[in-house]
């Protein structure tokens, strides 16, 4: 991204457009009346000797769409996974602070994970659907998880919801792998929202995707969050003010002996953090000057 | 588990406490217990193998290696002559086996037409399935014969003033034909190994010394060999570990001579493994199979010796070429 | 360049030609070695082949052995084919689930420095010679018992277990990462998550690696001469008794005078050298099957 003035308009400019202009978002209501799914304090998270969070306290809010930007290597994708204790599986890695969900911390070590995960759904950057048939892809995790009952409505209701069913319908016992990338995304949503989760982390899911993919599941979004809560992962600003109801923004600090870690600069409704940011950093980030 | 949907709020319960499930119990447990059984495994068959030889061990100390003869009635057993019998027929396989089978896998590396690779290869790794029974059938049987009627005379006749080219035996069994069935069986492990060590050889490297005008056989020697040189030691130690631990070809054509240490590689004698295999049946008493155990142990360090050797070499030759160790 | 340099290149002296000499003896040298190999090995299978083939007969699968006989007597091997059969078969099943639950354990939940030791120890197993494995199954479950079919199963089994372990490690590295992270970020527990997802994907590597493990072990003769070899000539597939098998069957006959018993070994020897080669050569066919098939599932 470059320095001329000219540059930095039109992107702001895009950016202005995408918030202002393109999204169906409805204006958020009022602070009080925002119910807290996440209540975040002080997340430090570390692998190993490595820090890679410090220090992060928000707030996501239900019903909407939360999105995480910043540079690479900020740390949004181990933020991310704080919340749905998929860090778990790294060895060597230790966490501190506190992330009450629905005033329970779930970062306690005596809380079960494979409980938190099932409650708190996860969706990943490369569609990673299990090498079954398209149905049975959505319906292996509601067997495994005891939900049985009513198995093709449940599938029919995931892949409709995903925007998928229309296309797969008639071929659901094809296999998941011939699906175009951007309906194995869309499947791999089917099949997280099947099992009823309350919130879907989203890490950067379209980054693998065309942009007309990127766009279907942009929309689907924005459908769903009425029925879910949406913390998305995106190092795509336009994406971010597309969709996003609020936006935090992570971004590097650097230490004295050269460690860095990442850290929450600014938390706050999109249109504002995007056209009036509080932090210089986020400004800098928003506008292009660097990233 | 809680019941969540859109407006669920009312039935949401607390995320559990952390606990195993039994599932995964019983799965990490009964996998784990596999783990462990493998090295339970290997304890308990150097447990058994030295238990086996107490008697022996007790008897004749370490007197055992040095007395030659195996006499089962007189209770004087002793091990010189196996000892002798392997390291002959082992040591001469590698020598054999060795140059054959750098030069396979130089030729089939940089001098072969790209066709000849895919089936001398293949032929190369079907040897290396034939079963030892199969070839020391053939060995008694096809190759015992020639080498009785034709060559060994002609050795003996023509080098005999080499004391270990001396009178061939009445039967084409023996040290020789043993050395000359090892070698067959160790060239595919030799070789097969050298091929990719010689194919993992950088390009750049090679094309630097022919840039600079030496033939190929100039830069298999500068550039080649040295790179290569610890992974060959290793096949080197990998083939004698196999030819040492032969037991059933080397029972075939060996000849089964127990008392003789000679250097006359045409004469017959016995190597551990082969005195093991032979005795299987007719061990009449619990010392004579005691000292079979004994055979056995020796075995058994020497192979784990060899392992270990073999496994510091390859991690040694690994680090300083940066490859991933196998 | 300079006239004297263009002069050298064209003159080829006394140096350049000995260089070369020696080049083209080092090539013909390894061209010999070569050559040498082929002709072993063609003498060899050519022998196997020739004398079995001519020797074959259904006879040979059929009927049991008669000793001592006189005079023309149809006799075969089929003690030592049904034997071979119960054997291998009874040795595939003790080692194959015991080698699957070690690959699992090593991949899915042994922290690095256990996995590294399991490592050493299958190979450590692996390069232990076949006759120290009789000789120890010998002295743990023939002493005193007798022997058995089962037993020399075992052995075998003994023989199976690092090969068919290794393999099934190598296959479960492949399936990737990926896959078992979308399993637990649905909230399946991590053994419905091995179990349903990752195993199903190695099916065709376990089967690979289970018949190279068959071909490998089926000529050993060294266990088995120690636990399962005084054996009746009656056709028998009973485990619990000693039964005899083709390698050791070929190991006794080939110590006979008698040109008759080389003939049955040769017969024998011509079978299980076609079978291992089947063997051989259909695990490696589905060996590049499976391989593609799971490098598309983790796209």
């Amino acid at each position: 991204m470059r320095e001329t003035k000219g540059v930095s308009v039109s992107v702001s400019s895009a950016i202005e457009r995408a918030v202002r202009v393109e999204t169906k978002r409805e204006p958020l209501p009022p602070r009080e009346r925002l119910q807290q799914v996440f209540e975040i304090e002080d997340l430090t998270a570390v692998y190993g000797s490595n820090p890679a969070l410090k220090d992060v306290s928000m707030e996501v809010y239900k019903n909407l769409v939360t999105a995480v930007i910043g540079p690479s290597g900020c740390g949004k994708s181990t933020f991310i996974r704080c919340l749905n204790r998929m860090n778990d599986l790294v060895p060597g890695f230790r966490q501190t602070g506190t992330i009450r969900y629905h005033g329970q911390d779930i970062a306690a070590k005596d809380v079960d994970p494979v409980a938190v995960r099932r409650t708190i759904g996860m969706v990943f950057q490369r569609p990673n659907p299990f090498p079954k048939s398209i149905q049975d892809n959505v319906a292996w995790g509601l067997k495994v998880l005891g939900m049985k009952d009513n198995l093709p409505e449940r599938v029919e209701r995931a892949l409709t919801q995903a925007a998928l069913w229309d296309e797969v319908k008639d071929r659901l016992k094809a296999s998941a792998l011939s699906l175009s990338g951007g309906q194995q995304q869309r499947l791999c949503i089917a099949r997280a929202i099947a099992v009823e989760p309350d919130v879907v982390l989203m890490d950067e899911p379209a980054s693998a995707l065309d942009p007309i993919a990127t766009q279907a599941i942009e929309q689907l979004v924005h459908e769903l969050k009425s029925e879910y809560s949406f913390v998305i992962v995106t190092h795509n600003m336009q994406q971010a003010a597309r969709v996003a109801d609020m936006t935090a923004f992570f971004s590097i600090s650097r230490g004295d002996e050269g460690e860095r870690w990442g850290e929450l600069i600014e938390y706050d409704a999109t249109e504002k953090l995007f056209t009036a940011p509080s932090d210089k950093r986020t400004e800098d980030y928003v506008t292009g000057r660097f990233g | 588990m809680s019941t969540v949907g859109a407006t669920g709020e009312a039935a949401r319960r607390p995320f559990p406490g952390r606990r195993a499930r039994l599932g995964d119990v019983l799965l990490q447990g009964v996998a784990g217990l596999a783990a462990l059984g493998a090295f339970v495994l290997i304890c308990l068959i150097a447990y058994k193998v030295v238990d086996g030889s107490r008697l022996s061990l007790s008897t004749f100390g370490l007197g055992f290696l040095r007395h030659v003869g195996w006499d089962p009635v007189h209770n004087r057993l002793g091990g010189a002559s196996f000892l002798f019998g392997t390291a002959a027929t082992s040591l001469g396989a590698l020598l054999l086996a060795t140059p054959l089978a750098l030069g396979i896998a130089l030729y089939l590396t940089e001098l072969a037409p790209r066709w000849i690779r895919g089936p001398v290869t293949a032929l190369v790794e079907t040897l290396a399935a034939i079963p030892s029974v199969v070839i020391g059938l053939w060995g008694v049987i096809v190759l015992g014969p020639v080498l009785h009627d034709h060559v060994m005379p002609a050795l003996h006749s023509t080098l005999g003033f080499i004391p270990v080219l001396g009178t061939p035996s009445a039967t084409g069994t023996g040290i020789f034909t043993a050395t000359i069935v090892l070698t067959i069986m160790i060239l595919p492990i030799v070789s097969s190994i050298s091929c990719e060590l010689f194919l993992g050889v950088p390009a750049e490297l090679k094309d630097a010394a022919l840039g600079l005008g030496a033939t190929r056989w100039e830069m298999v020697r500068g550039v080649v060999v040295p790179y290569a040189r610890g992974g060959v030691a290793a096949a080197m130690i990998l083939g004698l570990g196999r030819a040492v631990g032969e037991a059933i070809a080397v029972a075939q054509v060996i000849g089964g001579v127990d008392n003789l240490v000679s250097w006359n590689l045409f004469n017959g004698g016995n190597t551990l493994a082969g005195k093991i295999a032979l005795e299987f049946q007719s061990s009449t008493s619990s010392l004579e199979t005691s000292s079979l155990f004994y055979l056995a142990l020796i075995l058994l360090v020497f192979s784990l010796v060899m392992n270990v050797f073999a496994q510091v070499v390859v991690r040694r030759v690994a680090r300083r070429q940066g490859l991933v160790a196998r | 360049m300079r006239a004297a340099d263009l002069g050298m290149l064209q003159r080829p002296n006394d140096r350049l030609r000995r260089r070369r000499a020696v080049n083209r003896g080092m090539e013909l040298l390894a061209w010999l070695a070569a050559a040498i190999a082929v002709a072993i090995l063609g003498i060899v299978v050519w022998s196997v082949a020739k004398r079995g083939a001519s020797e074959l007969n259904l006879d040979l699968l059929t009927k049991p052995p008669v000793p001592f006989a006189i005079g023309p007597v149809q006799q075969g091997l089929a003690n030592a084919f049904a034997g071979s059969l119960v054997i291998v078969g009874l040795a595939t099943a003790m080692a194959l689930p015991v080698g699957i639950l070690v690959a699992i354990y090593v991949n899915e939940f042994a922290p690095r420095p256990i996995r590294l030791g399991v490592g050493l120890t299958l190979d450590v197993l692996n390069g232990i010679p076949s006759i120290v494995i009789g000789i120890f199954v010998f002295g743990l479950l023939v002493v005193g018992h007798g022997q058995k079919g089962w037993v020399g199963a075992f052995a075998l089994a003994v023989l199976m277990l690092p090969l068919v372990a290794r393999s099934m490690i190598e296959v479960l590295a492949l399936v990737p990462g990926s896959l078992r992270e979308a399993s637990l970020a649905l909230g399946v527990p991590r053994w419905r998550t091995t179990l349903g997802i990752v195993l199903p994907q190695t099916v065709g590597g376990v089967v690979t690696g289970t018949v190279l493990a068959v071909a490998r072990v089926a000529g050993e003769t060294a266990p088995l001469l120690f636990t399962s070899s005084i054996v009746g000539n009656q056709t028998s597939w009973n485990p619990g008794h000693a039964l005899q098998s083709i390698p050791v069957a070929i190991f006794e006959l080939s110590e006979q005078p008698d040109p008759a018993d080389h003939a049955r070994a040769w017969a024998a020897a011509f079978v299980l050298l076609l079978f291992i080669l089947f063997a051989s050569l259909s695990a490696r066919w589905l060996a590049t099957r499976s391989r593609r098939k799971i490098g598309r599932a983790g796209r």
